[in-house]
């Protein structure tokens, strides 16, 4: 599938012009024999960040990506059907007691990533879980102090423009938001109902749509569609902000490059990146490389690398490169209001409740969890209900019939770091002969009795809010954890800088390095990790230290 | 539950925006070729074709229509040319033997009841073969490797959603909006609508809600 039918866009140095129909920019392009300084596999919020920081600094940087690049104002239909092209639809073996879905659930397949479909919601982590162990007693302890996070949230912040409210009600001050917040539709003021009536406060999301213009970033007309793609490019995906600064900087940008292993050297050294482009294998040399592929093809591509030297992977030494992998619990209540609420106009989530990540009494769970309001697309919805139900026949086109007036509230719900939630090589392989990954996923009792609080919490606020003839459904979203950072080497794949302990010059740039997940969505703070690992190699490069 | 499907927005049609600015050419291009290109059978066989039919009858009935959303051919492409979703469950065999076994194994169901075939079966029948599927209390040793409500739920009835709901006829019987860019909406409050929205008919929508 991927690259078979597609053409090459981003080549004969040039590159697509996100913001024009037709059009290109000029992209310096370098061989596969030139040792570039940074070989980065991945163009999403890790990817791209880093490599538009860095080729800003001056390292010479190739990224690749498995997916298209899309030009949005032309590629992109109002149809959840065609939009299927946004994302990683081959397969994963999916097992465990709570299969995880894949595909259009959490996977993009594109330059840009998964910020091309993302629901945008830009949240940050709560200080206190960066010191999660030591501050909380449970969970793990993050290599970096919350307010060096923080200050990097900030930095990211800005350059994605995000629109939020002025006061942001939980946590410590935070400067306000580069634009102002989204006017909030039904649905979310639905949230804010539920939620003034159960004595809890609630915010306008934060969300990377702009709500005023921004260079060629039209504001957001409230189409709907964030998340199969947004074509008018208010959305402030990696596509359309981090993406065209690498180009502009001197990166090049690979389009339709599946990487399937990084090539060791020697002195223990990787020497390059072995991928796949336009139906032949190749190799681009580097002095550093980088994995910024997500926490499912992050720790595909280590283990796969597996070498004499290192046996099990790279990175492998702990044998905990595809460990701890964490999806967010997504369960959600839904309900039936006299209103009509018509949750498909405006972003999905315009509204957000961070209560249960900020209160700690009251709780039979450690963690926390925020929950949004929701404006599913119809195909989107009827899925949910009919996977988590089973309903059918003139029961469930009735029950559809009534989507004008349906009211959601979803959670991100954080989940325990468990090695037996892991990503692994099986006997299958792809269409490129690469080893099909094999996800094992399921829920502790802990995080159970998390969702469970969460669902009779969000049930009551609903009900509160005015809405009745309850479902309720279990999903996951996002993937974090995999090859986790960390202080000491013996307890984690790479250090506080995404530099992996077992090679020097092999670096991870994405959620997989998240030792702990949070309540909240993980999109700002992998921009933010990225932010600052380009920093922290900058500061090393000055030093002679790479 | 009724056997009468009553929308709420009876005057409703999505396809007339079709020339406003709700309507963009790539989403042109996309819709004029779902209604126009319909593909004809090249994966299932014979008979497991004339029982996912007669499946997609019962999930999605259209009494209401002479001319009812074509769904089979689309399931029937997408696993013909293995449009993948991501996801290989791993209780379930792969995509295409999936189907098969499926197709097989409901109509074995059916054999294992009645001594008939799924499709020649009364509807009530019918729909208590589906029920029993999706409650895991089939009776044919046909499903043995295929756990019934797993393909019910996850693989069966998820496919019919999605291309029963990527068509303009089911987004004008829900009131969707329906394709918007690059006009979108403007008026986001509840019980607001825009003039190219749908507009629902109080009496049809009050009894409805009513019932619920």
């Amino acid at each position: 599938m991927i690259g078979s039918e597609r053409h090459l866009r981003a080549t004969a140095g040039r590159a697509p012009d996100v913001f024009a129909r037709g059009d290109w920019v000029p992209m310096r392009q370098f061989s596969d024999e030139e040792e570039v300084d940074f070989a980065i596999v991945g163009t999403g919020a890790g990817g791209a960040t880093l490599a538009a920081k860095l080729a800003e600094a001056g390292f010479s940087v190739v990224a690749l990506d498995a997916g298209p690049f899309w030009r949005p104002l032309e590629d992109f239909a109002s149809d959840e059907t065609e939009q299927n092209k946004l994302y990683w639809l081959q397969d994963r073996i999916s097992g465990g007691s709570h299969p995880i879905e894949f595909g259009t659930n959490n996977s993009g397949c594109a330059v840009g990533g998964s910020t091309v479909h993302f629901q945008m919601v830009a949240l940050r982590f709560r200080p206190e879980w960066f010191a999660q162990r030591s501050t909380m007693g449970y969970g793990r302890d993050w290599p970096i102090p919350w307010q060096e996070m923080w200050r990097y949230y900030e930095e990211v912040e800005d350059a994605l423009k995000i629109a939020g409210p002025v006061n942001y009600p939980w946590g410590p001050p935070r400067g306000r938001y580069p634009y102002r917040a989204h006017e909030v539709n039904a649905a979310g003021l639905v949230l804010a109902k539920g939620a003034e009536a159960m004595g809890v406060k609630w915010a306008p999301t934060p969300l990377a749509t702009v709500s005023a213009p921004r260079g060629k970033s039209p504001p957001c007309v409230y189409r709907g569609f964030c998340k199969i793609g947004c074509s008018t490019n208010a959305k402030q995906s990696a596509l359309i902000t981090y993406v065209p600064r690498a180009l502009a900087a001197g990166a090049e940008i690979r389009d339709l490059a599946m990487a399937g292993q990084i090539e060791m050297g020697e002195n223990n050294r990787a020497r390059g990146v072995v991928y796949h482009r336009q139906g032949e294998w190749r190799r681009q040399r580097a002095r550093n490389v980088v994995v910024a592929g997500y926490a499912i093809e992050t720790p595909r591509l280590l283990l796969n690398s597996a070498t004499a030297q290192h046996p099990s992977g790279l990175a492998n030494s702990t044998g905990l490169v595809g460990k701890c992998l964490m999806a967010h619990s997504n369960h959600a209540v839904w309900g039936v209001m006299d209103d009509e609420i018509r949750w498909y106009k405006g972003p999905p989530s315009m509204a957000v409740c961070e209560h249960w990540n900020y209160e700690d009494k009251g709780k039979d769970f450690q963690g926390g969890y925020s929950f949004m309001s929701q404006g599913p697309l119809p195909a989107d919805h009827a899925k949910g209900l009919v996977t988590n139900t089973g309903m059918f026949g003139m029961e469930l086109r009735q029950r559809m019939a009534l989507y004008n007036h349906m009211a959601g509230l979803k959670i991100v719900g954080e989940v325990e770091p468990r090695e037996e939630n892991r990503v692994e090589l099986s006997d299958e392989k792809d269409e490129l002969g690469l080893p099909v990954p094999r996800i094992t996923f399921g829920f502790s009792e802990n995080d159970k009795r998390l969702y469970k609080h969460a669902l009779h919490f969000m049930r009551q606020a609903l009900e509160a809010a005015g809405a009745r003839d309850f479902t309720h459904t279990a999903s996951t979203a996002h993937l974090m954890g995999t090859c986790r950072m960390g202080d000491d080497p013996a307890d984690s794949v790479t250090n506080a800088d995404g530099r992996t302990w077992d090679i020097p010059n092999l670096w991870i740039c994405d959620g997989s390095l998240f030792p702990t997940c949070g309540g909240v969505n993980p999109s700002m703070t992998i921009y933010a990790l990225a932010a600052r690992v380009a920093d922290r190699i900058k500061e090393m490069g000055a030093r002679g230290e790479l | 539950m009724s056997k009468e499907f009553t929308s709420l927005y009876p005057n409703y049609d999505v396809l007339k925006k079709w020339d406003t600015p709700s309507w963009n050419d790539i989403t042109r291009a996309v819709i004029e070729k779902r209604l126009n290109e319909v593909p004809r059978r090249r994966f299932f066989t014979e008979r497991q074709w004339v029982t996912l039919v007669a499946v997609c009858d019962r999930v999605m009935p259209q009494p209401d229509r002479s001319d009812p959303v074509p769904i089979a051919p689309w399931i029937d492409t997408r696993v013909y040319e293995r449009q993948g979703t991501g996801t290989h469950y791993a209780s379930l065999p792969p995509q295409q033997e999936c189907w098969r076994h499926g197709m097989d194994a409901i109509e074995a169901e059916a054999q294992h009841r009645h001594r008939r075939p799924f499709d020649k079966l009364d509807p009530v029948e019918q729909d208590l073969i589906l029920h029993a599927i999706e409650k895991n209390e089939v009776g044919s040793s046909a499903w043995d490797g295929l756990p019934s409500q797993n393909f019910f739920r996850h693989i069966l009835l998820r496919a019919i959603v999605e291309v029963y709901y990527a068509h303009p006829a089911a987004w004008s019987e829900i009131g969707f909006g329906g394709p918007a860019s690059p006009r979108g909406y403007v008026r986001l409050p509840e019980n607001r609508r825009d003039p190219w929205e749908a507009e629902e008919h109080a009496a049809v929508a009050a009894q409805r809600l009513a019932a619920t």
